[in-house]
């Protein structure tokens, strides 16, 4: 039994850190050129892959017809925005704070102005929003790289999750309601939907990882995984208020993924850091052992954080591929073959958004699970 | 590189509203609910187990019924083999006592038939007592009228009189 256990809990850290070296080795490919290009690009286009397709868009412009740029229009759909984009030129502006060494202060992001070129707006001192990033910028628009701008705007992504807070309390006291009224009768309306989900969450994922502390995590496990699946269902809304790429943010993931590694290893038991210390190998495999188990802690986290992020940033970018298509060949056929597919993909993306809050509240369970290992009975030896 | 370069405001407001979202619902949603979850799941088990428990109450107490019943049919049966019992009694009995009832009627009329042939038999035989004396009277008379004939007879009478 405590062979099958340790056995099982070496293929997890074994799978995390391989999928963690996958990970992270597909992002340094994909964003290795990105640094050089983006400065060639800066005044033109954004992120173009090749100094070919940099040639061909100022070709193009030169001109007079811009060149659709998927690079960038995809880039601008999965990043963070300081408006909400609703339809044609119309945006939604969103309330900037700023912190720098003059204080808070905060005004609304219609001073930035929209479109391709952005204002200036004088505030304590003059800010210019830069690929949306708000830079301090001299008379002359050159950006002063000395002051530090710490940015807490309400982006985008802040607005569509505080959203989904709203939604989410909204609907779980209303659900917690119908339980204080209907006590231990049968379910109905929204409880009935709500229901299956809760009981899913703590038969299959709590249960089988957490056995007998189930009832102290659920509450941390209920949250993240309709907070996950919330915020990946409206990020697949294609308008407003849905759009945001939400939990294909980095920093989101990074925020969940943290709060899962401290929860961890603040309930870490004598076994667990035992495994870590002591590991059950000769004396003379400590040195190695040691380092992996502890590069093992931060893997797991790291592997959720990049897990998440890496499947609906994808999954985002598959759709708006698709779509782009037809702007690229500018073409209704290509539109009409490509819409099944978009149709096709956007169903996968609603089962991805659940697998996705699953599997991460799956992993964060089985996380906590092994750090609360009990001592196992020495049956070796 | 910057879709992996995370942002700091973003970083902290979206550790502001799960936590106030961790908060919120901790106490106000996920306690009470699973509460009533664990106290539901509870009372179908404790429903569960009342209606098994009544089940073999019904169950003893169809056996009860039936044992009852067979108890009831086999004291029926009793009943009805002793009344068929008793019935044969009183009927063997009441033929017996006909039987003796007749008997003796029957002893009775035979007594008094005898009775009234030893009767009839003295009558008879006074009757032909007092005829054969008148019929010997008569003879007599008849043969007696001459003396001596008188006294032949008498005398032949005399000798076949034995005298006992």
């Amino acid at each position: 039994m405590t062979h099958i256990k340790s056995l099982k809990s070496m293929y997890y850290t074994a799978k995390s850190s391989f999928l963690t070296i996958i990970f992270c080795f597909i992002s340094v490919i994909s964003f290795a050129n990105q640094p050089s290009t983006n400065t060639i690009v800066d005044t033109t286009s954004v992120g173009s892959e090749s100094e070919h397709a940099h040639t061909n868009a100022k070709h193009e412009e030169s001109h007079g017809e811009e060149k659709f740029n998927i690079n960038k229009t995809i880039m601008e759909h999965i990043s963070d925005a300081h408006q909400w984009h609703l339809w044609a030129h119309t945006s939604l502006p969103l309330p900037v704070i700023l912190y720098t060494d003059k204080g808070i202060e905060i005004f609304s992001s219609a001073h930035f102005g929209h479109g391709e070129e952005s204002h200036i707006y004088q505030g304590n001192y003059p800010y210019q929003l830069i690929h949306e990033k708000i830079k301090v910028v001299n008379e002359q628009g050159e950006v002063n790289p000395n002051i530090m701008v710490l940015d807490f705007s309400i982006t985008k992504n802040v607005a569509s999750m505080l959203l989904a807070v709203i939604c989410l309390i909204i609907i779980f006291l209303s659900v917690s309601k119908s339980y204080a009224k209907r006590g231990v009768g049968a379910p109905k309306g929204l409880q009935s939907w709500i229901e299956p989900l809760i009981i899913f969450v703590r038969d299959d994922i709590a249960e089988p990882n957490l056995g007998k502390r189930t009832a102290k995590f659920m509450p941390f496990l209920l949250t993240i995984f309709f907070f996950i699946w919330f915020v990946n269902m409206l990020g697949l809304i294609p308008f407003f208020p849905g759009g945001a790429n939400v939990t294909g943010n980095i920093a989101v993931t990074m925020v969940l993924a943290v709060i899962t590694f401290i929860i961890t290893n603040l309930n870490g038991k004598k076994t667990y850091w035992g495994h870590i210390f002591l590991p059950h190998v000769p004396w003379w495999l400590y040195p190695l052992m040691v380092v992996l188990e502890i590069i093992g802690i931060f893997t797991k986290p790291i592997a959720l954080m990049i897990r998440l992020f890496a499947n609906i940033t994808a999954g985002h970018i598959l759709v708006l591929s698709l779509v782009c298509l037809t702007f690229i060949f500018k073409s209704l056929t290509v539109g009409i073959v490509a819409a099944p597919f978009i149709v096709f993909i956007s169903a996968i993306e609603l089962l991805v958004a659940f697998m996705q809050a699953f599997i991460f509240t799956m992993l964060a369970a089985l996380y906590i699970g092994m750090a609360l290992e009990e001592p196992a009975p020495e049956a070796h030896h | 590189m910057e879709l992996v370069t995370p942002s700091i405001g973003l970083l902290f407001w979206s550790s502001l509203s799960f936590f106030i979202l961790f908060i919120v619902l901790t106490k106000f949603a996920w306690k009470p609910i699973t509460k009533t979850l664990k106290e539901r799941e509870d009372s179908i088990d404790e429903a569960l187990k009342s209606a098994e428990i009544a089940r073999l109450q019904l169950e003893s107490l169809k056996t009860d019924n039936q044992r009852l019943l067979n108890e009831a049919r086999v004291e029926r049966d009793k009943l009805l083999k002793e009344a068929n019992e008793i019935k044969d009694q009183i009927l063997a009995k009441a033929k017996g006592d006909a039987k003796s009832e007749g008997d003796k009627m029957i002893a009775a009329a035979k007594e008094a038939i005898e009775m009234e042939k030893v009767n009839a038999m003295n009558q008879l035989k006074t009757q032909v007592a007092v005829l054969t004396v008148d019929l010997a009277e008569k003879i007599l008379r008849k043969k007696m009228e001459d003396r001596t004939q008188q006294e032949v007879f008498v005398n032949d009478s005399l000798k076949n009189i034995t005298l006992n």
